[in-house]
Order: structure tokens, then C-alpha cells, then sequence
């Protein structure tokens, strides 16, 4: 208990931190005298603020779901083709009808990155489990190919450009009124977390959980929509986020277990430190001009994967 | 073995550059020929290092399903070549068009990849889902690095790292080829001097060491001529994801052999003709503006999975 409390102190003070970094020079005092002060932290620091922390949270929390649903360690939304899926959406949306609202553009993005994750799905189920790591390897290969059929679409209509800003994830474009989309993210974060023994369940596989007397269709139905939505909103609002949906629930699931009501609070705690930090240190390491956050992530996350691989098993896997 | 198949290959290779050189010419014909033939040389340069870094691949890992690019070889040579240019600096002359450049980053590429992937092929019982798995999250690691580097750097030294680091067959830097055609086809006769040795290598360790091949000094010969291989490919054309899987997976259905002599031979000719008829074909005939190798990626991808689920069933 006293290592949550810990936890949610030490994001307070990130988050805190993170109001205070900025091109515009803003210094706590500012905030009694200055009207333009609470200004800005109301049109920009606020709301990006709270894109980073709803991303990251309900990314891990959606890695999490994920790789219940398939029972593999080794994946994460924006590995197997869900994100990827969600660019498509994006991509067919401007092709089609370049006036949609945004709306209809995440409607549509849901719904493709639904449909590749679900096509993921059916792949991974073929495959046998006493290789975990093939799991991830088609994953990523699967992604892949969604991804260069998004590169194929794209190049023959002048729009790579365009989806490059679109997927490339970063936080410098939150504004008010440009991400509050987020916000059913976070509902669809906090879904997950009602229907967390659910999940648990349904990670013991598909015999174990209808023994239990789940109903495992629709569980899974929802797991699915739960990530999909996820992808979808994240990948809309700020790109695509490596990494965060696949450390922090191998990292928690080696300190806490799996126990999903108790962990998941733990995860989307962690998903929102890490997300954090990794903005905070993508603006200033080279201030007053800004990396995109999802660099910092991949960096940081391909060494702690390395890592993940690589330890010492303590039991064989 | 196979002759007549690969006599068939080499009249299809020589047809598809055939087509290349001629289709949609018109004017000075000197003028076509030497711009165009140029662009050949290079085409089919990268064409026979993909493909025998792939086989020479291949054969180590006794895997059907790798190339040097899954695993993260070219993001490396990019990555080197970002970090030259942040190090040293170079905003007058083309990064890839400097030969010392290109040498300093050869000698590097090849060093670190000797490093990086001898400690990983030998190991005593190499976990090689756990391989691929690494070599995938180093390619992700390389390109996020890359990409800070590169943020770091001035806009002129930013668009010549940018430069490198994009796959292109339409415009290929032709100002390197002779030194490339030097080290290619150095490492091309390495490869083929050892053709043999590698018919045994393929045979998967304990049976080479049974034959009495020196397993540890060969798999690092061979991680050696890959890294030749594929800086030079690189420093062409840029980096490749599923070329060489593709091409080779067809050489192994078109010739199906163990022997290196004629799987070598094949699958150059196949990657030769793939790049150089697709190139034309898409450049000239369809008039499609998107890089062959997005194409090559989406086939070879769905390729892989295919394999994949086939390789299950058996």
C-alpha cells in the first residue's frame, strides 16, 4: 500500500513538473498575479497534460487486455497491426471523404483497427503455445504488412506526408478542444478495469474459463472493442506509442502477479509515469525545440524488452 | 542439377534488363544507354547482395524465414551513417557519395555486426524465436535512435542522413558504384570460394562439427561478408525489408537444393530479375510513383506469414 501511495505522489510531482516546461516561460508565482498564465495552462498545458496521462494509462491497460486475450506475454496494441489498422482507417476516411468530422474519422479508425486486431487474433489462435515468442513475431511481421499496404495508399496519393504527421506520436499538437476525444479512452480504461476478473479468467484459456462458467465470447468481444477503441483514440489524437502497453504489464505482472483488480490500477499508474517522463524528457532534451515523445519511448522501450528477454528465468517459460 | 532451370532464369534476368534498358526511350540513344545502364549495374549489384547476404543468412541460422534485415542490419548501417554524420559533422558532399565516409562506415558496420550477432548465433543453444524477436526490437531501436541523432543535427546534415535512410531504386547514388562493384564483388567471391564449407554449415551445427568444420570461424566469416554485403547494398539503395526473403524463398522453390553452388547462382538471378523487371514495370510501364520496395515489403510480408502458417501444418 505504501508503495501506491508512493507511486501516485511521485506523479503528482511529475505532473506538476510537466505544467511548468514549456517554450513560454511560466513560473508557479505567475499563476496568482497573471490572468495570461492560467490562460495557458488551461488552452495547453493542461490538456496536454491529461493526453499524456490518459494515453499512457489506458495503453497499458489495453497491452494488458491484449495479451490476455491471446495469452501472450510478448505483445502490445501497436505491435500486432491495431495501430496500424487505425492509420488505415485514417488514411481511407481523408480518401474518401476528406470533409468527415472528426467523429466519423475515429468511428472509422475504431472500426478498422477492430477488424486488423481481430484478424491478429484468429492468426495467433493457430499457433501453437508452447512457442511464446512466435506470437509477437507474426505480430509484428502482420503489422507490417498493414502498414505497407497504409506507405502503398499513402505514396500513390501524395499522402505520406500527411499520415507521417498522423502517426508519428507526439504531444506537441494537444490543444483545447483537439483532444478531449481522449476522454473514452479513459472511460474504455475504466470498463476494462470493471470487467478485470473477467479478464483474469479468460487469461486461463478457453476450456479453464468456460469451465468457470464465462461467457468467453463475449468477454473476449468486449476485450477486443476495449483495445481496438484505444488504438483507435490514441492513434487519432496523438500517433502511434511504442512500447508502453507491452513493458508496463510485464514489469507489474513480475512484481504483483496477475490478479488483474489488483494490478490494473498499478498499471495505469505506471503507463502514466512512463508516458510522462518520456515527454518530459523528449522537451527538454533539446529545448526550446521538442522530439517526438514516441522516439524517446522507442529508445527507452527496445532496451527494457531487450532486458525482458534476456533475464535470467526464474521459472522455465 | 538444374541447368536447364537455371538457364531459364539467367534468359528471364537478361529479358527484364533488356526491358529495362528499352521500354518508354526515346531520343539520343547514347545518352539513354549510359544514364540507364548505369542505374542497371547499381540495380543489379544490390539485386546479388541481397540475395547472397540472405542465403549466406539463412544458412547459418538454418532458418527459412530470416534475412540480415529482419534482424536489423541495415537500420544498423543507416544509424552509423547518422552517427558519422553527428560526430564528424558533413554538410558540403553527400554522405553517401564520400568514399571515406563510406569505408569508415563499412569498417564499422561490419565490426559491430561481427559483435553484436556473433554473440547471439554463438551461443551453445541459440533460442532462435528469442534471435528474431531481439533482432525485430533492435531494428525499432536503431531507427528510434537514428531518429533523435538526427533531430539533434542542422537541417543540411538532416536531409543527408534523411537521404540514407529511405529505400529508392528510382534514383540510386551512381557516384559510388565502382567501389561498390570493388567490395561486392570481393565478398561475392568469398562467398562463393566457400560454397561448400556452407553446404556443410547448413547441415546445423553438432553435424558440422561431426564433418569437421570449424563452426565458430565459419558462422563468423560469413556474419562478416553479410556485413560487407549489406552496407554496400545499403549505402545504395537504402534500407530493404523483405527483398531478400522474398527472392530467396522463391529460389528454394524453383531450384530446390541443398547445394550452394546452384541455390547462390539461383537466387541472384531470381533477385535480379525481380528488382530490375519490377523495377521497370513499375516505373515504366504503370507509371506507379511508389517505391518498389513498399511493394516488395507488402508481398514479402504476406509471403512470411504464409510461410509461417504453412510451416505449422507439416
Amino acid at each position: 500500500m505504501g508503495k501506491s501511495v508512493l507511486g501516485v505522489v511521485a506523479l503528482l510531482a511529475l505532473s506538476v513538473v510537466s505544467l511548468f516546461i514549456g517554450v513560454i516561460d511560466l513560473r508557479p508565482a505567475a499563476l496568482l498575479q497573471d490572468p495570461a498564465a492560467l490562460q495557458l495552462i488551461a488552452v495547453s498545458r493542461a490538456p496536454r497534460l491529461f493526453a499524456v496521462l490518459i494515453t499512457g494509462a489506458s495503453l497499458a491497460v489495453a497491452g494488458t487486455v491484449l495479451q490476455m486475450l491471446v495469452r501472450n506475454r510478448f505483445v502490445e496494441p501497436m505491435t500486432v497491426g491495431s495501430g496500424e489498422g487505425a492509420a488505415l482507417g485514417i488514411l481511407l476516411v481523408t480518401l474518401c471523404a476528406p470533409a468527415a468530422t472528426l467523429f466519423a474519422k475515429i468511428a472509422m479508425a475504431s472500426a478498422t483497427a477492430f477488424a486488423s486486431t481481430a484478424g491478429f487474433l484468429v492468426i495467433a489462435r493457430r499457433l501453437p503455445p508452447t512457442q511464446p515468442y512466435m506470437v509477437a513475431l507474426v505480430g509484428l511481421v502482420y503489422g507490417g504488412v498493414i502498414g505497407a499496404g497504409v506507405t502503398f495508399v499513402a505514396y500513390q496519393n501524395d499522402l505520406l506526408q500527411m499520415i507521417g504527421v498522423w502517426v508519428t506520436g507526439e504531444f506537441s499538437g494537444v490543444l483545447q478542444g483537439r483532444y478531449e476525444t481522449l476522454w473514452l479512452a479513459a472511460i474504455a480504461a475504466v470498463l476494462c478495469f470493471v470487467a478485470a476478473d473477467q479478464f483474469s479468467i479468460l487469461g486461463l484459456g478457453h476450456a479453464a474459463s468456460i469451465n468457470l462458467g464465462l461467457n468467453y465470447r463475449q468477454v473476449m468481444l468486449f476485450g477486443l472493442l476495449a483495445v481496438s477503441l484505444v488504438s483507435a483514440l490514441t492513434v487519432v489524437s496523438v500517433g502511434i506509442i511504442p512500447f508502453v502497453g507491452l513493458i508496463v504489464p510485464n514489469i507489474v505482472s513480475r512484481m504483483m502477479g496477475d490478479n488483474l483488480r489488483r494490478t490494473l490500477p498499478v498499471i495505469a499508474l505506471m503507463g502514466a509515469g512512463l508516458v510522462l517522463v518520456a515527454d518530459i524528457v523528449a522537451r527538454v532534451l533539446r529545448y526550446p525545440f521538442e522530439m517526438p515523445s514516441a522516439t524517446v519511448l522507442g529508445v527507452v522501450g527496445a532496451v527494457v524488452f531487450i532486458w525482458l528477454l534476456y533475464r535470467p528465468a526464474r521459472h522455465a517459460p | 542439377m538444374h541447368r536447364r532451370r537455371l538457364i531459364l532464369l539467367a534468359v528471364l534476368f537478361v529479358a527484364s534488363a533488356v526491358a529495362y534498358m528499352t521500354i518508354g526511350a526515346r531520343g539520343n540513344w547514347g545518352f539513354v544507354l549510359e544514364f540507364r545502364g548505369a542505374k542497371l549495374v547499381a540495380l543489379c549489384l544490390v539485386a546479388v547482395a541481397l540475395s547472397t547476404s540472405t542465403v549466406l543468412f539463412q544458412t547459418i541460422t538454418q532458418n527459412r524465414i530470416l534475412t540480415p534485415s529482419i534482424m536489423g542490419f541495415d537500420e544498423l548501417f543507416v544509424l552509423i551513417v547518422a552517427m558519422g554524420v553527428f560526430v564528424f559533422g558533413m554538410t558540403d558532399e553527400l554522405v553517401v557519395t564520400s568514399w571515406v565516409q563510406f569505408v569508415v562506415s563499412l569498417v564499422l558496420m561490419t565490426g559491430a555486426s561481427l559483435l553484436l550477432f556473433g554473440t547471439l548465433f554463438l551461443q551453445e543453444r541459440p533460442d532462435l524465436m528469442r534471435m528474431i524477436l531481439t533482432g525485430l526490437v533492435l531494428t525499432v531501436l536503431f531507427r528510434s535512435l537514428r531518429t533523435l541523432l538526427v533531430r539533434m543535427l542542422d537541417p543540411n546534415e538532416f536531409s543527408v542522413v534523411q537521404v540514407s535512410s529511405y529505400a529508392r531504386f528510382h534514383q540510386i547514388e551512381t557516384g559510388l558504384l565502382a567501389i561498390a562493384a570493388g567490395t561486392i564483388g570481393a565478398a561475392l567471391i568469398g562467398a562463393w570460394a566457400m560454397r561448400h564449407r556452407l553446404d556443410v554449415l547448413s547441415l546445423g551445427r553438432e553435424a558440422a562439427i561431426n564433418l569437421g568444420e570449424d563452426v565458430r570461424s565459419g558462422t563468423l566469416q560469413v556474419l562478416f561478408l553479410i556485413g560487407v554485403l549489406v552496407s554496400v547494398a545499403t549505402a545504395l539503395v537504402g534500407p530493404t525489408a523483405f527483398l531478400g526473403l522474398l527472392v530467396v524463398s522463391i529460389a528454394h522453390v524453383v531450384t530446390p537444393t541443398g547445394r550452394h553452388a546452384v541455390l547462390l547462382v539461383s537466387a541472384a538471378l531470381i533477385s535480379g530479375t525481380t528488382l530490375v523487371g519490377g523495377q521497370a514495370l513499375l516505373e515504366r510501364v504503370f507509371g506507379l510513383v511508389t517505391p518498389l520496395t513498399v511493394v516488395i515489403d507488402l508481398a514479402g510480408g504476406v509471403l512470411f506469414l504464409v510461410l509461417v502458417m504453412k510451416g505449422l501444418k507439416r
